[in-house]
């Protein structure tokens, strides 16, 4: 039994998530008394690799070919299928990201098999790994067995795991030392030809910039769902007034075209950690809690109990927020 | 082009949930159902598609009797005909099941594009999509924004993280995930459902697709409710006393106005 951690870089430059990934390995490993490596794929990575090298693990493979360079799903399947042949890791970790979620699938499918996406916590039960993961946006946990042979395959969620710090400079928390001997890398180069990419990747861009910029905000109200329709909004611009806040939303608002995409908070929208945070309507998608939950004080409105918003509230009201948000504009300009 | 959007009945968005007593999925008595709603994404994409290039776009749906429903407004909303799996959840809990039933479904339907919605509101594994991809032996990209018609294949504008995009290129027959938001969806009209009501839904079994159960490589045992971690302070009751409560709590306490 092994664990290998697979690290995402692009040009070079790492995924800070893999970083995630990489602590959750360790840790996996020590409770299952087993060893962690890690895997690192693309062209040129031999500095990449050899930084891995003083992470305290058992090995670290730098898997190199030219058609690694830009990803693409079918390259990275094909090399990590003949990787898992060559290291016979029993469970493979990822970072759940964009990029893991367009190649993972498939490549566990091409196995037999089923990864555990989007782990967000595990326990070992009686030498046996138990993930925990999220359905219905958060509102349910399940856990998760690996069943039949391995490998097996899963994914963590953003933030799962407190990251090992990537930060070459000075002396890393977990340099290598007498009791931790810089890992052995092996160079892999797996066997790809270029009739076997179908999809041509070309350049990557951004959009226009934002005039809005919720990155600066001491303040940010943030309407969700809840608000059922475009003509609503009026209610949270009026509570934003009353706060001298932005005003922020989440993925669907933008989607119905009700708000600008510029105002989207999320993990395809901008990443925020102002003063105070208050989303009113918002159940509290993971998709939404990245790009949010390091506000310094959040308040969460909502009818929904349950709702996993409540998980990263300092303060909440439970309620219809067509009679909340009117009374909490009420309460804010009597107390001025 | 021929087009195949695969799409999924979930319970509404707007459900109280409770947990089965068996432990192991939820509460579906007393439960209403709706389209996955980034399925309806991928359907609305492929009726676009359908009306700018031509061909037909056809409904792929696997679940009990209740998703006829659903494919009745795939089909009222334009889709031309469709395919109902019939199958009872025990396989439904599984995406590479589901994607196997699925992939079956199409080998007699030669597609030239396969749509369907990156992630499911219930599940929501994000996997049903590239594995169906996978089985089928067909190219794909998650997360579409954009499609647009090539010479002999499309280019696609994925997104990524950080507000970061990819233009990616590829030959049909491919598959695609379609994110949400990419165009406003169509509604259901009542002219829609009339014609719905004359077009072809095929019904077949797992059976009649000769694909065989596998045993499962993940076993789901234990659903339950997050535990609170976080100490919010929550209010309750009535909403002016709410209200005063926390506007308090946030001038005082956390000091945050």
């Amino acid at each position: 039994m092994s664990i290998l951690a697979v690290m995402e870089q692009r040009g070079g430059v790492w995924n800070r998530m893999s970083f995630e990934t990489l602590a959750a390995a360790r840790q996996l490993a020590r409770e299952l008394d087993t060893t962690a490596s890690a895997a690192v794929l693309g062209q040129s990575i031999g500095h990449l690799a050899a930084e891995l090298a003083s992470k305290h693990l058992e090995k670290v493979y730098a898997v190199e070919h030219a058609l690694l360079e830009d990803y693409t799903p079918d390259a990275y399947s094909i090399a990590l299928r003949q990787l898992v042949e060559l290291a016979k890791p029993s469970i493979v970790l990822f970072p759940h990201t964009y990029q893991v979620r367009d190649f993972l699938p498939k490549l566990a499918a091409s196995l037999g098999r089923v990864a555990v996406s989007d782990a967000i916590s595990h326990r070992v039960d009686q030498g046996k790994l138990v993930l925990t993961r999220q359905l219905f946006q958060g509102r349910i946990r399940v856990d998760a067995r690996f069943a039949g042979d391995a490998p097996h395959f899963a994914s963590l969620q953003a933030g799962a795991y407190a990251p090992d710090q990537p930060d070459p400079e000075g002396t890393p928390p977990d340099a290598a030392d007498a009791a931790h001997p810089a890992a052995a890398v092996e160079k892999f180069a797996p066997r790809i030809s270029p009739g076997e990419i179908r999809t041509r990747p070309l350049e990557l861009f951004r959009e226009s910039q934002r005039s809005v910029n919720l990155g600066a905000a001491e303040i940010i109200v943030s309407v969700g769902r809840g608000i059922q329709e475009a003509g609503n909004i009026p209610l949270i611009e009026k509570l934003a007034e009353a706060l001298g806040a932005e005003l922020g939303a989440s993925r669907p608002i933008c989607d119905a075209g009700w708000l600008p995409n510029e105002r989207q908070v999320g993990s395809s929208g901008q990443t925020v950690a102002p003063k105070m945070y208050m989303a009113i309507g918002i159940s509290g998608a993971i998709q939404h809690l990245v790009g949010m939950k390091a506000s310094r004080t959040v308040v969460a409105i909502n009818k929904d109990p349950n709702a996993p918003i409540f998980e990263v509230a300092d303060y909440g009201i439970v309620g219809d927020l067509f009679q909340v948000v009117p009374a909490l504009v009420e309460a804010l300009q009597k107390s001025k | 082009m021929k087009i195949v959007v695969a799409i999924k009945q979930v319970p509404t968005r707007d459900s109280q949930l409770s947990i089965a007593s068996s432990g192991k999925w939820i509460e579906e008595a007393d439960l209403s159902y709706e389209i996955n709603e980034l399925d309806a994404y991928a359907l609305e994409a492929g009726l676009q598609l359908k009306e700018a290039h031509g061909g037909e776009v056809l409904a792929l749906c696997a679940g009990p009797a209740r998703v006829a429903q659903t494919i009745l407004e795939a089909l009222a909303k334009g889709a031309d005909r469709a395919i109902h799996i019939e199958e009872q959840a025990a396989t439904a809990l599984d995406p590479l099941a589901t994607a196997r039933l699925l992939a079956a479904a199409l080998r007699s339907e030669a597609p030239d594009l396969v749509l369907t919605g990156p992630q499911s509101d219930d599940l929501g594994y994000g996997q049903t999509g590239a594995i169906l991809a996978e089985l089928l032996g067909l190219p794909h990209a998650t997360i579409v924004m954009h499609v647009e018609k090539l010479d002999g294949g499309i280019r696609v504008k994925r997104e990524l993280e950080d507000g970061w995009f990819q233009h990616v290129e590829m030959p049909l027959p491919a598959l695609l995930t379609i994110q949400s938001g990419i165009s406003k969806l169509r509604y259901v009209t009542l002219m829609g459902v009339k014609k719905a009501k004359t077009k072809e839904v095929r019904r077949v079994t797992a059976a009649d697709l000769g694909v065989a159960p596998l045993a499962p490589s993940v076993t789901m045992e234990r659903f339950c409710f997050p535990q609170r971690t976080k100490r919010a302070q929550v209010f309750e009751g009535n909403p002016q006393d709410a209200a005063a409560q926390l506007v308090e709590k946030l001038r005082f306490e956390a000091r945050v106005i």
